[in-house]
């Protein structure tokens, strides 16, 4: 399928992109060739087919059901703490124990 | 190499320290740029401690004293952290990735972090941020992606092993390019915790070594259930030593026809197809089998990938960590500008792939109809698996490129992965080993699937078909 300019600038949007004009058509370009490629997909037929999310669950839903316990589910318990120091250590910009943004509010 | 310098270190023929100090010049040394980061200061501490453990007989196991190089998509705590990315360049992790940790209490010596494409997305290191990795059978060459630092640091001989993570063939390609092995294991064998992710349901985290017993040893001591991962698994441990000594007499091994494809180097289908016969001299028998999706896996991984990557990539806002872009006055303009200036250009491709295929309107078309037909690239294994052990390919339809080649069209590049992305799409263990060389030199790998979990068969076969082939090929 052939993305329109304005869906390029939409989507570049979405996903907090600033992109230039350059970039946008180049983008658009390639993510039309690409998403051409991928509407192959359509030819498959799918009615009836579970998707996939990718992680296998039947090893944990089979404990749940047998109602025993799961190393998969830990006590609601804190645990593996950084501590705020090392957790702001990376930060580019910090005020006191907080992380700082440009003022969102007028 | 790992198993072999264990021995040297348990006979007292060389120290950790000295080995350490030999593998730091080489690295210091290094024209390939395999390395992005290399921690002096800390190999020599975990060299000395482990001489010291030994002195005192108090051996941690057969990776104590010996150095290793990770990927830098890794987390190391106090050790600069990139992912290849701009956005992260001065990244220092408050903590170890579950891996790292596992290392460190086996005793590895942790060299240095090593070149990769971009949060792992590319097959050539090309798209590293900071510069591109080479060849060490030629230097004009790629070595492979996304973990082409460590297979170039294990191939120039610079360390004995190293870690590499595998979201569409990262591991088993870069090491197919290099004379590797390279072991991608089941989804969910080893721990994701710490590792900086690209897709989710795809990662995998594994060894790349030159032996197939070095990457059992190293596969030991990663895997097993991890709770900082939901998605680890608790699946039994085996011996992989053992299993290595049992050969393939009566296993069955199938060559999918989908996988020799049109376009495939004539040189790298002769010598896999006679990896295949030598397996058969040894009491296998070849099994012709068909995979029907496979024509589908390509444009599958090429929207679950980007879609999981455009999510994870999420993160990096330039508040909390990464690349903030200066001067910026109002929120959404950091948000933009930081990411823009922080992420390359491949990395924005798939962030804008993946954000379109999930958008209103589109996600039923692109990412529902992706993972459903996941199912059933899935389904054929399952079903191939009911009548072979392993599914024997290529690796790479191709030999290593020239470094400026391709770079211009992303899906010519996507291509490239084709016989290594359904493995992935699977969960399943996939294994790359060396099985001859080019006219031209240059190394040719062959891939072995597995049932999931069954890492066993697949480390047996592969020990099997190197000892066969007793291939001598080292670095000119």
């Amino acid at each position: 399928m052939k993305l329109t300019e304005h869906q390029v600038q939409h989507v570049a949007r979405l996903a907090r992109l600033a992109l230039t004009p350059d970039e946008l058509s180049k983008y658009g370009a390639q993510l039309s060739a690409i998403l051409d490629a991928v509407d192959a997909l359509s030819q498959v037929d799918t009615s009836g087919v579970p998707p996939t999310s990718g992680v296998d669950t039947s090893e944990l839903e089979a404990r749940l059901r047998l109602g025993g316990s799961t190393p998969h589910l830990r006590e609601d318990v804190v645990a593996g703490e950084v501590g705020a120091k090392a957790a702001l250590a990376n930060a580019p910009q910090v005020e006191g124990s907080s992380f700082a943004i440009p003022k969102v509010i007028e | 190499m790992i198993a072999a310098l264990g021995k040297a270190l348990a006979e007292k023929s060389t120290t950790s320290l000295e080995t350490t100090t030999t593998a730091l010049t080489a690295a210091k040394r290094d024209t390939f740029n395999a390395f992005l980061a290399i921690d002096e200061a800390g190999a020599l501490a975990a060299a000395k401690a482990s001489d010291e453990r030994r002195a005192r007989g108090a051996t941690l196991g057969p990776l104590d004293g010996v150095p290793v190089a990770l990927k830098d998509n890794i987390l190391t705590e106090g050790v600069v952290t990139t992912a290849g990315s701009k956005m992260l360049a001065n990244f220092t992790p408050p903590y170890d990735a579950t891996v790292t940790a596992r290392l460190k209490a086996a005793g590895a010596v942790i060299l240095g972090k090593t070149n990769l494409d971009e949060f792992g997305m590319g097959s050539s290191t090309v798209n590293s941020a900071f510069k591109p990795t080479k060849n060490p059978f030629d230097a004009t060459r790629t070595p492979g992606g996304s973990s082409g630092g460590s297979a170039a640091a294990v191939a120039a001989g610079i360390v004995a092993g190293a870690l590499g993570t595998d979201t569409g063939g990262s591991i088993r390609q870069p090491a197919a390019f290099t004379g590797l092995v390279g072991l991608k294991p089941t989804y969910g064998r080893v721990s994701r915790a710490g590792v900086i992710a690209y897709a989710s349901s795809l990662d995998q985290v594994g060894p790349m070594t030159r032996t197939v017993e070095d990457a059992a040893l190293m596969l030991e001591a990663i895997e097993g259930f991890d709770a900082a991962d939901s998605t680890s698994s608790d699946a039994k441990k085996t011996s992989w030593r053992e299993s290595l000594r049992s050969g393939v007499k009566d296993l069955r091994i199938g060559l999918p026809r989908e996988y020799f494809v049109d376009g495939m180097d004539p040189e790298i289908e002769r010598s896999v197809r006679a990896a295949a016969k030598q397996l058969e001299s040894l009491g296998a028998s070849i099994v012709d089998l068909s995979l029907p999706h496979t024509k589908f896996a390509l444009a599958t991984y090429y929207v679950i990938a980007p879609c999981e990557a455009s999510s994870n990539l999420g993160r990096y806002d330039g508040v909390r960590y990464g690349h903030r872009a200066a001067d910026v006055k109002q929120l959404k303009e950091l948000y933009e500008r930081s990411r823009s200036e922080g992420f390359g250009s491949e990395v924005k491709r798939r962030i804008m792939l993946g954000t379109f295929a999930l958008s209103s309107g589109y996600y039923d078309a692109y990412y529902r109809k992706a993972q459903q037909v996941r199912t059933l690239i899935t389904r054929d294994f399952e079903q191939a698996f009911q009548n072979v052990d392993v599914v024997l390919s290529a690796t790479s339809p191709v030999l290593p490129w020239k470094l400026d080649e391709k770079l211009d069209d992303p899906l010519a590049m996507y291509l490239m992965d084709v016989l290594t992305l359904p493995c992935n799409l699977a969960g399943l263990p996939g294994l790359s080993m060396p099985c001859g060389v080019s006219s031209s030199g240059l190394p040719i790998g062959v891939q072995l699937l597995g049932k999931r979990f069954d890492e066993a068969t697949l480390l047996c076969t592969a020990q099997s078909l190197e000892s066969a082939l007793n291939l001598k090929q080292e670095v000119r």
